[in-house]
Formats: C-alpha cells, structure tokens, sequence
C-alpha cells in the first residue's frame, strides 16, 4: 500500500514539470442588481420544470395544509427541529407528519417506499444558475432532499446569492466544509435514451420551491 | 493481425452500421448545438477556458504535493485513502474493502476511470453483485457493451433498441416502448430497490480538492448521490490528476464544464462530499475510501510534451466535435476513451506499439483544441503522436513504442522526398523528369485512387511557365 503511494509521488516529482503561477481569483461575469436575483432563480428554476412559489404574506405550514391534501402527498417526512414539529403539531388531519429522528439503518426500506414528501430547509440559493443550497446536518440528513419522489425545500428570499463563487467566499466555505453540501437545480433528470429529456430518475420526481420572507412566520 | 489492420476492421464495421451512424449524428449535432447556445458570448468563452486551463496547469505543476495536501485532509476528515500503480491493484483494493465488510451488493454511479480497470467484471467474477445505476451505464450493462462516448455511454442506441433490451431484461414490466419518459420511470423502479438494499456504492470523481479534501461530483439523475449516500460503504475512484489546489478552483471548472459538456448552466446536482457519516448524524457511508489511481498517468506527467493531456475534465466536448467520430463512433476506437481524447490519451497509455493507429483517425481539422474548455492543444498532440509513432526523430518525449509504426518504404519515400527538396540540381532534373514522363505516372496508388482519380504531373513545370511569361529565376 504505501509501496504503492511512495513510487506514485516518486515517479510525480522525478521528472517535474515546469512552475507555473497560481491562477488568479475567479471573477464571474454575472453580477445583477439585487433586485434581478429572485427572477433569474425563478427563471432558471422553472426552465427545468421546478416549480416556484411565492408565498407573500402566508406561512409554509398554511401552504402545506392547503396543497399537500390536494396533491395527494399525505405521508410527509420533515426535519427533527422546533419547526419541524410546529409543523407536526399543526398538520391537516389527513396528512401523517414523521420527523427525520431515527437513524436511517433502522428504517431506510420505510424511507424509499413510504414516504411522499420531504420538506427541508436551504441555506439559500443561486441565482446565476438556478440552485438551491444545503448543507445537511443532522436534524435534515442528506437522503431528506434525495429519495422522497417530491422535494420541497423552503428559501428566504434574502438569502438569493449572484454565484457560486460568491457564496463560496462569502461564506468561508474553505474553512467550514461540512460532511456533505449540494446545489440543487430542479427534479432529477437523464437524457440518456436518444438525449432526450425525462425528468424524476432517481432522484426526486417533482422539486417546489417556496420563497419565504425572514420575517414570515409559520402560518 | 496488427492493429492498423484491427483498426481498420472495427472502422467499416461501424461504418456499416447505418442505424448507429444516424444515432450518433443525431446526438452529437444536438450537443454542439446545445454547447453553442449556452456559450454565446466569445469573451466569457475564453475568461472561463483561461481560467481553468490555468487552474488544471497550476494543479498539474504541483501535483505531488496536492496529492499529500488531499490525503492528509481526508484523512483528517474520516475518508480513508488508498494508492493503486494500476488498475489491478486498484481492483484488489476496492474488492478488499468489499470483502472485509461482508458485502456482496454494490451500485455503481458512473466512472470512466473504472472502465479502465474493468472493475465491473473483477468483482462479478468475484461473486458481487454489480449494478451500474445511471440509466446510459444500466443500459449498457444489460447490452454487455463498453460505454461509447465518455459522458453519455449508451448514445449509439435509439430508444427502440433499449426498449427490446428491457423487454428481454424485465418480460414482466409493462411500459410503452415508444415513450422515453416510460422507459425512464421503468428504470427507476428497478433500481430503486436496488439502492435502498445495495451495500456499497462505488463513484468516480470530478474534481478533488486539496485544500478541504473534498470529492466533488457533477450528476443530473441522483444514481450519484444515492450510490455515494445510501450504502453504508462508499468507495470513490479517480486518476491522481483530478486533485486541484483550493476550493476557489470549483466555480470556474464546474460551470465550463457542464456548459461546454451538455450546454446546462448546472447540473441537477452539485454534490460535494467532505466525509464519513459523523456521530451525530443520521445517514450517510459510514465508510468512505478514495482511490487514487496512477495507470500511466505519473509517465504522461513527467514528459514535457506530453503532460497537458492531463488537464483533461472529462466533458466529453473535444468527442461531441469531431468529425472522425461522429462518423465512426466511440466502440470503433476499441478503447476506454474514444475520440480525440482518446487518441490523444490511450497510445500514451497504452503504447504506441499497441494503439498508435489511432492516430490516424484524424483529419487535422482543429475543431476539438478550439473547443477544449481546459485548452489542450489536442491537434498538436494529435500531430507529435504520429511523428513518435514513425520517430521522426524531432522529439525528446518518452512516450512508449516510439517508432513502432514506421515503415521502411514510407520512410525510404520521404527521404528521397527531403534530398530531392534540398538539393536544386537534384530537383530540377527530378522536375524534368516528371513533367516529361506524366504519361507513366501510376494510375493505381492503392487506397488513395479507391475514391479519388490518381494525381498527375502538369505538362510543365510552374517554374517553365513563368520563365516562358518572362521570369528570370526559378
């Protein structure tokens, strides 16, 4: 094994090649006025069949009560936070709410086979390319946004950041990586019969994306 | 038989194959299409390949280093790192990790860098269950055939023949054979039992950071994100080129690469995975092992001519452009990596001795460096590879089976070709010669006259001509 290691790195530095400088910083092109953030998400969103919406005035947890009966999403998985029982506690009588509060290895055949929705938290999105961010943790683990054939994921309309590169210094990503962070870009999708398009492969079948204010509560 | 002959055999054996031939141009006329919209702008064009050409070079430049930074950081981080000089030993160490946990299932997200050890097959001859999970690699599987293109492996098929493959496959499915999106949830439902059970799930890589040891992998379908996410084993595979320095590197080579590759501005997801499920979290590997595979590629490294072959990110652009294998295909090539990449990579791989023939499907045309989003000069390559394989003898590159290629006639010919051109007195009574006995100039010159007339001297000389309109010299 390290025989393996140490005559890879000896053969690398035997015959070096030639300095070159570190690359300059990333400058992306696209840079919009605040204001152009949300419709260029929103545009880019719904060009992959993601669906966006604006609640306004109304909280999540009215919407969910509201939609989810009438889309036929009954069984609903969310985060093991206060929000998440809130919602839990407040949920239309024919929706069957469960927190994500077990480890997986105990009820991961329940997860891919009796689950309709998940709904998760972001940490905000991009604009330039349409894409949710999150970084999973242990109150909404990473298969919440993965296996569930709908995803529904809440983003604060203040957190809509230009690019990726942005975000990552921003942020200090460098310094902070967690075990797993994803940009999301709308329902799954192949082109890989005739590269044509068909959405919800493996992953999610349906992606809706709630845009909510800091300073809207839940109902 | 030799390999200009083999060669030669797997050409008009796809040439023949019309049905292929209209798949192949359907798709790759679609995806030059979609590149060309999604980079309209010939400025940004060139800031982003700047960018990552010089982000890959950096990497290149300091790749020993890189390396150690990335493994120390995964390490830290809770991923296990494993080095392999080829790919049996790569094979022998990701069966191992199998083995040691009493698995027996895995699903694999795609990797090009697997096909180049045949790790599919080492493992089922090893009694694991091998499920190839994005739907292009699924199909394939089921086919028995290699990928034949680097991004989208089963782009010779159209959707009737994966319809009679899943027909043959699954008799009891019912699903409409005509309708791609039918086909798709079919496949879905499938091998999604298959993820909820698998477990180990094995990846390739994109990009690997050094600096936060990071595996970063680009994916629309989530077979990627399942297959590293679901399974309590996660095994993750790439050529030790792959690192790159700092974080900051991403945004650029991520975004060139899904707009050069399919025309997206993302993919679906973006997945970047920094280690093993920790102690308070509740899913996620709670294994996670990259292997970081030589396979020549420490050989191409160290020679000067050659190393720039190595910047390459996989999207598949340089084969979606070029006008040999849209023609012929990826499985005529008889290689892991197909196109002009392909032939740029494999004979340095490989050897020219074995594969330099490739070399030849080439008409110099140029179109797959003016779109390398990393900027390798792939026709360059393309034209020093043939020198090496006839050694030329203008190089100081070490590249295997130098040479090997060469024939004595064809260098007699250019010989006496450069003595005729250096030599004026030499010239002039071969320019005599020639113009005077045209008439018995070959009719037949083998496979240049099986389509074109045979070239033949003009009565006279350009050189006569103008000293007849009142040029002096020649």
């Amino acid at each position: 094994m390290t025989e393996a290691r140490d005559a890879i790195l000896r053969r690398l530095r035997a015959n070096r090649p030639s300095a070159r400088p570190l690359p300059p910083s990333y400058q992306p092109r696209y840079s919009p006025a605040p204001g152009e953030r949300q419709a260029r998400f929103t545009e880019r969103m719904r060009a992959v069949q993601a669906e966006v919406i604006e609640l306004g005035e109304e909280g999540w947890v009215n919407w969910a009560n509201r939609e989810l009966p009438r889309r036929k999403l009954k069984r609903v998985l969310v985060g093991d936070h206060a929000e998440g029982q809130a919602f839990a506690a407040m949920a239309d009588p024919s929706l069957s709410v469960s927190a994500y509060s077990e480890q997986i290895d105990s009820w991961k055949s329940r997860l891919f086979h009796q689950v309709d929705v998940a709904i998760t938290g972001t940490r905000g999105a991009i604009a330039e390319t349409g894409s949710l961010l999150l970084w999973p943790d242990a109150s909404e683990p990473r298969l919440m946004s993965l296996v569930p054939p709908v995803h529904i994921a809440l983003l604060n309309r203040q957190q809509i950041y230009p690019t990726l590169a942005e975000v990552m210094a921003g942020q200090n990503w460098a310094q902070s990586m967690p075990t797993n962070a994803l940009l999301i870009s709308g329902p799954s999708k192949t082109a890989d019969i005739e590269q044509t398009l068909a959405y919800g492969i493996h992953g999610p079948q349906q992606l809706i994306v709630l845009i909510i204010d800091q300073t809207s509560g839940l109902i | 038989m030799n390999q200009t002959e083999a060669f030669k055999q797997r050409i008009d054996a796809a040439l023949g194959n019309q049905q292929v031939r209209d798949n192949f141009r359907k798709a790759m006329d679609g995806l030059m299409d979609k590149r060309a919209e999604a980079l309209q702008d010939p400025e940004e064009l060139q800031y982003l390949r700047d960018q990552a050409a010089a982000v890959r070079a950096y990497a290149l430049a300091n790749l020993p280093e890189l390396l150690e930074q990335l493994e120390q950081r995964l390490l830290a981080n809770g991923i296990e790192v494993h080095w392999a000089q080829d790919g049996a030993e790569a094979n022998r160490i990701i069966y191992g990790i199998i083995d040691q946990a009493g698995g027996s299932t895995v699903v694999k997200g795609k990797s090009m860098v697997s096909e180049e050890s045949g790790l599919n097959d080492y493992l089922i001859e090893r009694g694991i269950d091998v499920l190839e999970s994005d739907l292009g690699e699924f199909i394939i599987q089921l086919a028995n055939e290699p990928p034949s293109h680097i991004i989208a492996p089963a782009i010779h098929k159209n959707r009737h023949q994966v319809a009679e493959l899943f027909q043959r496959f699954f008799p009891d499915e019912v699903f409409d054979a005509d309708d791609i999106e039918d086909m798709t949830a079919l496949a879905r439902r499938i091998l999604r039992e298959k993820f909820a059970r698998a477990d180990v799930g094995i990846s390739g890589v994109n990009f690997a950071v050094a600096e936060t040891g990071t595996i970063c992998l680009v994916e629309n379908e989530g077979n990627g994100r399942l297959s590293t996410t679901a399974p309590d084993i996660h095994i993750a595979i790439t050529g030790i080129e792959k690192v790159v320095a700092r974080l900051e590197d991403i945004p650029p080579l991520v975004e060139i690469l899904t707009r050069t590759a399919t025309g997206q501005p993302i993919t679906t997801y973006f997945n970047l995975i920094s280690g093993a499920r920790k102690a308070d979290e509740k899913d996620g590997p709670k294994q996670v092992h990259l292997v970081l595979l030589d396979n020549g590629r420490g050989e191409i490294h160290g020679d000067a001519d050659f190393i720039d072959t190595l910047r390459c990110i996989r999207c598949g652009t340089c084969i979606n452009h070029c006008p040999v294998y849209v023609q012929m295909g990826g499985h005529a090539y008889g290689t892991v990596y197909p196109g002009p990449i392909g032939i740029v990579l494999e004979p340095q791989r490989q050897g020219i001795d074995r594969i330099g023939a490739l070399t030849s499907a080439c008409s110099l045309c140029g179109a797959c460096g003016e779109v390398c989003p990393v900027e390798i000069p792939l026709p360059q390559l393309i034209n020093q590879l043939r020198a090496e394989a006839v050694d030329a003898g203008r190089s100081r590159s070490r590249v295997h089976g130098k040479g090997s290629l060469r024939k004595p006639r064809e260098s007699a010919a250019w010989k006496l070709w450069s003595l005729l051109y250096a030599n004026p007195v030499l010239y002039r009574s071969f320019r005599f010669l020639a113009t005077r006995l045209r008439a018995l100039s070959p009719k037949n010159t083998g496979p240049w006259t099986r389509y074109r007339s045979a070239p033949r001297p003009a009565a006279r000389s350009l050189a006569d001509l103008a000293r007849q309109d009142g040029f002096e010299r020649d």
